[in-house]
Formats: C-alpha cells, structure tokens, sequence
C-alpha cells in the first residue's frame, strides 16, 4: 500500500481508536507530533497505537522502545507500515 | 450570647448538595435538570447529557459509561456548591460505591479476549476495569487529591455512607467529602451523589449556610437517595 | 485509643499458615515459577495456588463443587483466624471486609457451569463467605485497585477507633486469570523473568495468587497495633503514577503526623517492578526523607496479588517486627531509582519496633499506615 493511501486511513482509525470524538481526521496533520502537543495523546493512547498497527496491519512493534519514532507522527507511523507490512 | 456560642459548637454537617440520575432522568437538589430520551441507549443519553452540562472536557470520550455516569453527576454536584472552590483539595474526600463493581468493562475485555481468532485486548478497555477508576477521574478533573475509598455493596448503603464519610469529617478533618452510588449494569444506570460539607471548617469566602442543606445522617441519605 | 492485630492467615503456594509463609521468606524461598497457560504462547511468571489441593483442604470445610477457587480461598483464610481467636462473627459488633480488585473473575471465562453467574458480583462473592461464618453483618466489599488491602486495614482501624465494631477479619483475595495477565500485557506492564522490584534491570510485574486474613480489634491481642494511616489521590493520570510521588507522600506524611512519629525503622514498599511505580516510590521517600531507611518489596517473592498484597504484606511486616527480622527485598541486585533508597539485600535480625506499609494503584490511589510494637 503507498504511504499516502495508508495515511488517509490512519487518520479516521486513529481517531476511531483513541475515542476522539471531537476530531475530524481530515483535520489532522500528518507531520504535526501526536504526543505531547497537537492532539495531546498519552501513555494509555501509545499502547492503543501498537493494537492498532497489530490489529488494522498485521505489524508488531518487537521492541517497545522504537515505539517513539515509529509514533512520532501519523506519516512515521505510515512509513513504519509500509516498510514492515508482509 | 448563648447563641453564639451554639453556634460556634455546632458539630453537625450537612448534606448541600445533590443529583441523582435514573431512568435516564437526571435531578438537581430536587429539581429536574434534564430529562433523557427513553429510545436512547445509555451511550447516547450519557453524550445528550454532556452536551446539556456543557461539559467540554474531550476525555470524557474515552471513559467507560461507569465513569461517564460517575464524572457526570459530580460535575452537577460541584457546580452547585458555590463554595466549592474555597475547600482545600487535599482535605476533600471521595467516598463511592455501587453494586456491579466495573462488571460493564469487564465484560468488554473478557469478550475481547474470548475471541483467539482475532486476540486483540485493549489496554484503554483494560484499565476501566476496577471501579475506583471514576475516582480516578474525578480526581484529575478536579485536582481532588484527598481520602479515597470504592465500596461493593448490594444495595445503596445508606449507613455505610454516613459512618464512613463521619469518621473522615471528624478525624481527617476533611472540608468536604463527595459521596454516592455508580452504578452501571447492562443498560441500566443509576446514580447518586451528593455533598458534605463540614461546618465547622471555616473557609475564607466560605458560605455558612445553604438554602434546603440536610443534616448529614443516615435517615436524610436514604431518604434523598429514595426520591 | 489503640487498634490492635490479632491472629492473621496467608495462603500462597509457600503455604497456608503465615508462620509457613513467612519461614519460607526467611529461607529465601520465592512462589514464583513459569506457568504455561493455553492462551499464550509464552509461559508466564506467576505464582498460583494448586488446585487439587485447595480442594483437598476445603473439602474438611463444604463441598468443594459448591465453591469458587477464590471464595474457597477466602473460606479457608478467614477459618483460621476464626479458629485462632475464637471470633464469632455472628456477633453484631464483628465485621468482615473483604479486599478484592476482581472477586471470581474466572467466572466471566466460564469455568463453574454448575455455579451461579450472579457470583461474578463482588456483594454475592461476599455474601457466600459471609453466609459460611453466619455473619450478623453483611460483609463491606473494598475495591479499589492495588491500595484495597491496605485500604481495607485502615477502613478497619477506623471503624473500631470510631466504636462502630469492636473486632474486624479483613480478608484480601485475587486470583492469577487470562483477565488481568492479557490485561496487563497489553500495559506492557509483564516481566517475562521474575520481577526485580527497585532494580536497574527490572522489566515489569509478576502477578500473583494469594488470601490473606488479618484481625484488628479494641483488645490487646498482640503488642503490635497499627497507630494511623492514610489514603491519597495523585490527581494525575488513571494508570500512570505522578512522577513527583505526590499522593504517596501526601499519604505518608499524614501517616506520620497523625502517629506524631517522624521516622521508622523499616518500610514494607509497594515496589511492583515497573518502571514508574519504583521510580515514583523512590521520589516520594526521598521527599518523605525515608531515603536512608531499610526497604524492601515483596513481590519478588509473591509477584502482584493485587487485593491480598495489601493484607499479605502487612502480615509479613508485622511478623518481621514480631521476630526482629528484616526480609531481604528478592530481585534486588542493582540500584535503578532516579532517587537513592536502601533496599535490604540481605535477610537479618535485627531489632524493630516499627513500619510503614505502603500501596499504590491504578485510579491514582495511594496509602499508608504505621505500625508499632510495644
């Protein structure tokens, strides 16, 4: 799948995921940061992002501590899927 | 003169606040605040009921309906205790029970993780399943940083309630303690929470009385709790 | 007025009395093992309860068909202390609370088809143990997270301070389920060694099987009393601890100004081997100025038993003051807390007179209490 195409679904996925209710998905940016600032996702929301990636993609993220880059942002986290998808 | 010093031994507290939820009809100190769509599940009432209270506060959106409820009735409690704000919140107490514990969460996750086919179990379900997670809530919500403790019981316990939140008015010299029943099961919702407020703490802009307050024992609770 | 500690019970696969627990400790033996269990691929670390034998026992009691794994648990624990003290708990002014984060979860995956599904309610699981002693009062059920236990200790002191009952059994009980281990593997949170509370390695929890029972009451039926206590909420995250240890130190100070103490001979730690529990820990000792007292967690031995650590853990910190013996704290090889604290790396006698037992949870909770030896 191209990067832009799983992009798009992230978004809504994301958003349908973590319960945003009050976020539109075309509103999200994808080389904006998700944690910290922007759509302020914490812990419990990181550990939600791997089900995600296992769940919607068939990824796992084998060691817990490249979840930070992988997660950086909605386009890191498509680029991850891309490169590790089977 | 005898007045006075009456007044300054008074030992009682008082019962200021309250808000019981049934049937998807949510009441305020005896008044009606909203009245909820019986076509509505408990879901949906519990967002119609967000948007009345102009709750405006996203997390909201991840809670479990257990801590929906829970966050729900007390917003309506502390907005109509004017004085809230003037207590110390370390010396506020949360003091809740119910009868289904966290029953609705956990069965969410055991349903999850039934299904070995498709094994996903959910760390954000996961964690509403302990009942003192609404606490939890609250207590982020409104920097509450006292006493807890989450009670199981099969019916609302009135008694339980007043001995309890009395001994931490009495020896933590706690300002106020919130109290009540969540409870969530299948589709029915019960809650009922209320203020105490510890007369004998004077707060700087504190009010010292308040229209219709109960004094806090354990025929009021019942009492209010059965209206 | 004073609360004092009566008889107590533990049931764990070190076994069923707290005098086998407790030498089993001393020997520095752990309860923990790998378990193979169907739905994952990798065994886990746990410590759990044989069955076959928990039936063998119970079966002196009641029909072992007729009972959950965990309410014949509760049965057996609470029993002894029963026997040891002669209680009755069909006198008015006797209480039995019981601690539970999860009650008979297993219920839920289906495992008793001959028993009711209403028992997956903690105020049925309660009222079957209840109904075995005849209690006059209903048993209270506390459920709150990891803190339950020790909640429940200080719920008991209080109502006995207050004159509200004069003899209290509190009973704490969890089991090992697919439930809270698939739970707490999708936190992260599990270990795939035994865990290794406070160390520079340590990789997550083990969770555990445990009852345990304890009495508190107005007599002198020990010369160990637990002089104050204190519950606090973090206000800062529902599974997260507050990086600043802010509502367990709230929770200790109370403690210690309600005792009039400023200072203890040891701490019995709530130290799950996570992360930020034991770096939370360790700043909220530190701002406590505990840093330098001897410290140790028990779940090197136990893993997590959730609703009994509590009470568990509060048993084994009253016969260490009993015995004058301080238990080394298991796992603990490296200091891995962004704060210093004295973990005890060796089993000793040496003389005690007090300690602070603390907790902490999911929900933001936390407690502690003091007790003392006269």
């Amino acid at each position: 799948m191209e990067v832009q195409e799983i992009i798009k679904n992230l978004k809504s996925q994301i958003v349908e995921q973590l319960n945003l209710e009050e976020v539109k998905p075309e509103d999200i940016d994808a080389d904006a940061p998700l944690f910290g600032t922007g759509l302020g996702l914490d812990s419990i929301d990181a550990l939600e992002l791997i089900v995600l990636l296992e769940k919607n993609y068939d990824v796992k993220i084998e060691d817990p501590k490249e979840s930070k880059a992988v997660f950086a942002s909605v386009k890191t986290m498509a680029e991850y899927i891309a490169a590790h998808s089977k | 003169m005898p007045q006075l010093y009456l007044k300054k031994y008074k030992l009682e507290n008082f019962i200021v606040t309250y808000c019981k939820i049934k049937n998807k009809s949510v009441s305020l100190n005896g008044e009606l605040f909203f009245e909820g769509s019986q076509n509505d599940d408990l879901t949906a009432f519990l967002g119609r009921l967000y948007k009345k209270t102009e709750l405006n506060y996203p997390k909201f959106f991840k809670m479990d309906k257990l801590c929906k409820l829970g966050i729900l009735a007390t917003e309506l409690v502390i907005r109509n205790t004017p004085d809230f704000g003037t207590f110390s919140k370390n010396e506020i107490a949360l003091v809740y029970s119910n009868n289904a514990s966290s029953l609705e969460s956990d069965r969410t996750h055991a349903n999850a993780i039934a299904d070995k086919q498709n094994y996903f179990p959910s760390p954000s379900v996961f964690v509403y399943t302990l009942p003192n997670i609404v606490l939890g809530e609250i207590a982020i919500k409104h920097k509450i940083t006292g006493e807890n403790a989450f009670f199981v019981s099969e019916h609302f316990d009135a008694e339980l309630m007043y001995s309890y939140t009395n001994i931490l008015l009495k020896t933590k010299n706690a300002a106020s303690v919130l109290c009540g029943w969540v409870n969530v099961d299948g589709p029915n919702a019960e809650a009922f929470v209320y203020c105490v407020k510890n007369l004998n703490f004077k707060q700087e802009n504190g009010l010292d009385e308040y229209p219709d307050q109960k004094t806090h024992n354990s025929k009021n609770i019942q009492h209010l709790y059965s209206l | 007025m004073s609360v004092f500690f009566g008889a107590h019970n533990i049931i764990s696969p070190l076994g069923y009395t707290s005098r086998e627990n407790f030498e089993a400790l001393v020997n520095g033996k752990s309860a923990l093992q790998k378990h193979s269990f169907s739905f994952s691929e990798k065994p886990f670390f746990c410590s759990k309860i044989n069955e076959a034998e928990l039936d063998k026992r119970f079966s002196w009691l009641a029909n072992p068909k007729e009972y959950t794994h965990l309410e014949k648990l509760c049965t057996l624990s609470v029993k002894d202390i029963v026997t040891q003290s002669g209680i009755d708990l069909r006198d008015k002014n006797n209480l039995l609370i019981l601690s539970t984060t999860k009650g008979n979860i297993d219920i839920l995956e289906n495992k008793y088809p001959d028993i009711s599904p209403q028992r997956a309610y903690l105020p049925e699981l309660a009222k079957t143990v209840g109904d075995f002693f005849k209690t006059k009062n209903a048993p209270l059920v506390v459920s709150n997270a990891c803190i339950s236990g020790l909640l429940a200790i200080i719920i008991a002191k209080r109502f006995i301070e207050n004159k509200n009952y004069k003899n209290i059994i509190v009973c704490g009980a969890d089991l090992v389920s697919e439930f809270t281990l698939s739970g707490f593997k999708s936190f992260n949170a599990m270990s795939d060694e035994a865990c290794k509370p406070f160390d520079k390695n340590r990789t997550g929890i083990n969770l555990g099987e445990a009852a345990a029972s304890i009495l508190l009451s107005e007599d002198k039926l020990s010369n160990i009393s637990i002089l104050s206590g204190a519950s606090a909420n973090d206000a800062n995250h529902i599974s997260g601890p507050s990086r600043t240890g802010d509502g367990l130190y709230q929770s200790v100070s109370e403690t210690f100004k309600a005792a009039g103490k400023n200072t203890v001979d040891f701490i019995s730690a709530h130290g799950t081997a996570t992360d930020y529990n034991d770096e939370m820990e360790s700043v909220a000792f530190s701002r406590a100025g505990l840093s330098t007292i001897p410290l140790n967690s028990l779940k090197g031995y136990y893993g997590h038993t959730l609703g009994a650590a509590g009470v568990l853990e509060s048993i084994i910190a009253i016969q260490s003051l009993s015995e004058n013996t301080l238990i080394k704290s298991l796992g603990f090889e490296t200091p891995g807390t962004v704060e210093p604290l004295n973990v005890i790396t060796q089993t000793k006698k040496t003389e005690l007179k007090s300690c602070l037992k603390t907790a902490s949870g999911f929900g933001g909770c936390n407690a502690a209490a003091l007790f003392e030896k006269i």
